[in-house]
């Protein structure tokens, strides 16, 4: 036995918790009575695999500590778990049946926030303090949302199955949206540090690798993990030593992981040739034409407005638009971009990326003094430290 | 299980009923007529109220009962019938509601065992 690190703990519970919560909603019958002896295993595991080491069949001791905990609630209150009395309990794991686990706790008539925590503590292992801390929300708040969710899974009669075919489309971008909320508050809350906290971005690409391995033939699961993927192989260019963003003309690409990209090329275009295009598609296609360009100025810009033009009538946002202005720069100029972003600037005046951008445009057509006010209109509407010590360089060079 | 769909009428769709024609309502009531026909193997129990303005509401927790005019709620979406339904689980009600093809809102709830 050896002493696990920090990751590896956060990856054997990920690869087991979730198996073993599948295999013991089907046994016992009862979702939220599963998900208690889960949440039980995963807390013994997480304190006595880092003294004792990693057991040599993780998935066995997990379920000897769930089973072992179920017939002793069964003693306990037998009165209330009946249930889990009638179960003949086998002396191994069942079979792994994740998908439908994914597909009841992302269930549409759970809100959002509940079908994240769910998720990451069924599928992922997560600790409701793990939960917690990723999410900057007290502990109890989670907590409450978990036991909220279960009580209306059984009350409410969710059902534990994958969803019928003509449901299948919507249950599915129900899904997808949640590991991409995942993927997205991972992202943007990394700030050049090694985490010492949960990296959710590993969360969400392993959640988008077994969504893609249980569903190979829906193309936006590939398309998902492909965006996921993109992201993560430049991941080690986006900051430098002093933990400042780093844009992406400025990166250096040799640090981006060539294979991987390619890889994810390959899983994109495979994709493609199902023929039903979708959102997560064309982003992750947009993300691989910067991905795949030997720098900023061979980037296919043309490429990528048509992808956000596809993009935009599949699925219209205003960011999107200030995405596909930022690319139409390169195409036709600064001045035919700035007429695209000042028409955004009642939707967006919220949204610091689009001060920012603003900034970039004024400033390439020499309007000094409107950059720099755009600029500190974008400081004051971003928390990300890296994000602000980024925007107070520009405007103090300017 | 057994679940109570409870169909909420908004002042727009009311509004939009009064202004139909006659042969137009007409064929507004067959669909719903229709849709009870579909399901009927599945619905257990089902009644339209008469409207809101016929409500009298009783309090009975400020001492003497107080009874007042009209709904519980004022608001702009009231309930306005119910039907209750059998069914294996929450989204065999979801799939039997989504095809209700009058007023615009739905609340499911389940029965309490």
């Amino acid at each position: 036995m050896t002493q696990p690190t920090h990751a590896e703990l956060a990856r054997l519970v990920r690869d087991h918790a979730g198996r073993l919560a599948a295999s013991l909603v089907h046994l016992v019958g009862d979702f939220a009575a599963a998900e208690d002896l889960v949440a039980d295993a995963v807390e013994a595991a997480l304190s006595h695999w880092p003294v004792e080491g990693i057991p040599v069949r993780p998935d066995a001791w997990l379920y000897t500590v769930a089973r072992r905990r179920g017939l002793d609630q069964i003693r306990r209150e037998h009165r209330h778990r009946r249930k889990l009395a009638l179960v003949p309990w086998p002396t191994e794991p069942q079979s792994d049946d994740r998908l439908r686990l994914i597909f009841t706790c992302c269930h549409p008539a759970l809100p959002r926030t509940a079908q994240v925590a769910l998720t990451l503590r069924v599928v992922c292992g997560l600790t409701t303090a793990q939960i917690a801390k990723a999410f900057l929300v007290p502990e109890s708040t989670v907590g409450q949302r978990i036991t909220r969710a279960k009580r209306k899974i059984s009350h409410a009669g969710i059902p534990y199955r994958i969803p019928s075919p003509d449901e299948l489309g919507s249950r599915l971008a129900e899904v997808l949206a949640v590991i991409y909320l995942l993927f997205n508050e991972g992202y943007l809350s990394t700030d050049g540090h090694q985490a010492q906290s949960r990296d959710l971005t590993d969360d969400a690409e392993f959640l988008a690798t077994l969504l893609h391995g249980l569903m190979p033939t829906e193309p936006e699961a590939a398309g998902l993990l492909a965006l996921i993927r993109l992201h993560r192989a430049r991941a080690a260019a986006r900051f430098d030593t002093d933990d400042r963003i780093i844009q992406l003309p400025q990166q250096d690409r040799s640090r981006w992981e060539h294979t991987l990209i390619a890889d994810t090329g390959r899983l994109l275009a495979r994709a493609a040739a199902l023929r039903r295009p979708g959102p997560y598609q064309l982003q992750a296609a947009i993300v691989a034409c910067h991905a795949e360009a030997a720098s900023w100025e061979d980037t296919d810009w043309t490429q990528i407005v048509v992808l956000y033009d596809m993009l935009l009538r599949l699925a219209p946002s205003p960011v999107t638009r200030l995405h596909r202005a930022v690319a139409l720069r390169y195409v036709a100029g600064p001045a035919a971009a700035l007429v695209e972003v000042d028409a955004l600037c009642g939707d967006l005046d919220d949204y610091h990326l689009f001060h920012a951008t603003h900034a970039e445009l004024l400033r390439d057509l020499g309007r000094q003094e409107q950059a720099r006010a755009a600029d500190e209109r974008a400081l004051t509407r971003t928390a990300n430290p890296a994000e602000q010590s980024l925007l107070r360089q520009r405007i103090n060079w300017a | 299980m057994k679940y109570v769909l409870m169909f909420v009428e908004t002042e727009q769709f009311a509004a939009d009923l009064i202004a139909m024609d006659e042969p137009e309502r007409e064929r507004a009531y067959a669909r719903v007529r229709q849709w009870f026909a579909d399901h009927h193997d599945k619905i257990t129990h089902h009644a339209h109220l008469m409207p809101a303005d016929s409500a009298t509401t009783l309090r009975l927790d400020r001492g003497e009962p107080l009874i007042s005019d009209g709904p519980f709620v004022e608001g702009k979406e009231i309930v306005s019938g119910y039907a209750e339904i059998e069914v294996a689980d929450l989204d065999e009600a979801l799939r039997i509601a989504k095809s209700w093809p009058a007023c615009p809102v739905v609340e499911i709830r389940p029965i309490a065992a």
